[in-house]
């Protein structure tokens, strides 16, 4: 393993996110704070409890599932599109270094800024309203795993855009409806039995469900089908970057 | 230093690129490899490089397969490419050290200072890299290329776009590179830079290697003379007398140009000097003044390009 070279991308990706820090912390804080505002504090006081909880404190988890899951594409995705973009991508595939190691150089920083944003707006919503965790380790364990997964399908996008605005395409049209429509701000259970149906086919459902219950140990799916849905995700993630490398797809001629 | 062994590249689409290549590169030569636009350079050193993936053959940097061996021969690498491809937003300072992480070498500023200095960047080492001119961004890439010590460096046409002045700076910096033992090897569609710089000379011609030669060999082999004769009294027509030399006039008459080639003896004896000179005295011209001239690199690559056509 080239720790060495792992370590250079990582701390460069990190000192990017750091150059740019009000557009890569500031920013999400804010729209979440807004959130809270609008949703917990504005509309949530005339909502009654979901589920037991109050309104504000439901949609925490949710709020910080959305904040993850669009920094982790978006870092990631930036990340690796900006050499490919710039002509300087020569210089990581001419280096000594293996597509596992690009991988975890990239991939590594995009999850660690999301994990940093994702404790930044747990601690920024707590000034809001108040809330428990009741499994800590478990809220843990899904901040890490969805960041890492979603930062790999940021990698994959990034890979895969020839252009700035395929780049915002899949974050735009698709990342962020399915986590408004994945149980956000709402149960399942408030849907009629259709679109209950219907809701269950969406993938981040399982995510915000089960990073819900690791707060108030109740969800809209089982913990089960929530843990499987993200190994699931990141398994299909590996595969396709395994793929990307393995067949150098946009990357080697 | 390098062996290119049958190495092929077809591209999606059906391109062949590069065709049945074999290539040795000597330790420490300075290697000057032209061809017109398109005609396989790039995809070579692309290929030696692992930029792009050989559709056949293998190549060994010091005895390192690129491909099974990939972090022991590219860490021998450095590689200046052709585009000026640089992240606009980092300092030199920081890209340059980035670089040397890149491939796996810990931090060393006295090293990279060393390198700055060479490249007249110290100066400019906290600027970020869009505040820099073309001249000073090439040479950045040429800095990061060296940032990790390598055995082997790869020039893509180094001087395009860069004045003269800054062009003879470059050249200096590679010759100095060369005397440090780093082995190079550059493209260029400056004849000039091959001829002033280069050791040995490649041509290559859509994706053949159409020749490979010792420069010096290469422009006596190749290399025409001429010797033009300036007359004490202008001429009208060449003399009948002097027929069978082939000579043509020149300067409204008031010269005689006659080419030779050193290395393919003329009619009679030797490059047919002295009997063009007797005939000369035989047909009573007067030479006032003579000068030779050797055909440069240029004509011989343009020469080499048609005659392959």
């Amino acid at each position: 393993m080239n720790l060495q070279s792992v370590k250079t991308i990582y701390l460069a990706e990190m000192a990017r996110s750091l150059r740019t820090v009000l557009q890569s912390i500031v920013s999400p804080v804010v729209s979440t704070s807004l959130y809270f505002v609008v949703f917990g504090a504005a509309i949530g006081s005339r909502i009654s409890e979901v589920d037991g909880v109050s309104y504000g404190a439901f949609i925490v988890p949710g709020l910080i599932m959305l904040m993850l899951l669009t920094q982790s594409v978006a870092t990631a995705s930036f990340g690796i599109f900006f050499p490919r973009f710039s002509g300087s991508i020569y210089e990581i595939l001419s280096a000594p270094i293996s597509y596992f190691e690009i991988v975890l150089g990239y991939v590594g920083a995009a999850a660690t800024k999301s994990l940093i944003l994702g404790l930044i707006v747990l601690a920024t919503a707590r000034l809001f309203v108040p809330f428990t965790i009741q499994y800590p380790l478990v809220m843990l364990l899904f901040l890490v795993l969805t960041a890492i997964t979603f930062s790999l399908l940021g990698f994959i996008i990034g890979i895969w855009a020839d252009g700035f605005e395929k780049l915002q395409l899949v974050p735009l049209l698709i990342i962020t409806p399915l986590t408004f429509l994945g149980g956000t701000f709402y149960s399942i259970d408030m849907l009629p039995p259709f679109w209950q149906a219907v809701t269950l086919l969406n993938p981040v459902v399982y995510l915000v469900s089960g990073f819900r219950w690791s707060f108030y140990g109740m969800g809209d799916v089982s913990i089960w089908a929530s843990l499987g849905m993200i190994a699931l995700f990141l398994g299909v993630s590996l595969a396709v970057v395994n793929w990307i490398f393995k067949s150098g797809y946009r990357l080697k001629p | 230093m390098i062996r290119v062994e049958g190495v092929s590249k077809t591209f999606r689409g059906g391109f062949e690129a590069l065709r049945n290549i074999d290539l040795t590169i000597r330790r420490g030569e300075i290697f000057a490899l032209l061809g017109p636009n398109g005609a396989g350079k790039t995809t070579l050193i692309s290929v030696i490089c692992g930029l792009v993936n050989a559709s056949a053959g293998r190549v060994l940097v010091d005895g390192h397969d690129n491909v099974a061996a990939y972090r022991r021969a590219r860490e021998m690498i450095g590689l200046v490419p052709q585009e000026l491809t640089n992240e606009a937003f980092t300092t030199v300072w920081d890209t340059v050290s980035f670089s040397r992480g890149l491939f796996g070498k810990p931090k060393n500023p006295a090293h990279i200072e060393r390198v700055l200095r060479a490249l007249t960047l110290w100066e400019k080492r906290n600027n970020r890299l869009l505040e820099l001119s073309g001249g000073m961004k090439r040479r950045v890439l040429i800095a990061k290329a060296l940032a990790h010590e390598p055995q082997v460096l790869f020039l893509d046409e180094p001087t395009a776009g860069v004045d003269v002045e800054l062009r003879r700076e470059m050249w200096n910096v590679v010759r100095d590179l060369r005397d440090q033992g780093v082995t190079i090897i550059l493209t260029t569609h400056y004849i000039e830079e091959a001829e002033e710089m280069a050791d040995r000379i490649g041509v290559i011609r859509r994706g053949e290697l159409v020749l490979v030669e010792e420069k010096h060999a290469l422009m006596h082999q190749l290399g025409r003379k001429e010797l033009t004769l300036h007359l004490d009294t202008p001429l009208s027509a060449v003399p009948p007398g002097l027929a069978s030399h082939e000579l043509t006039l020149a300067e409204d008459g008031h010269a005689l140009v006659y080419t030779y080639d050193t290395s393919r003896p003329g009619k009679g004896e030797g490059t047919g000097i002295s009997a063009l000179l007797t005939d000369l005295e035989a047909a009573g011209l007067q030479v006032k003044d003579l000068h030779t001239r050797q055909s440069s690199l240029e004509e011989i690559f343009v020469s080499l390009v048609r005659e392959n056509a």
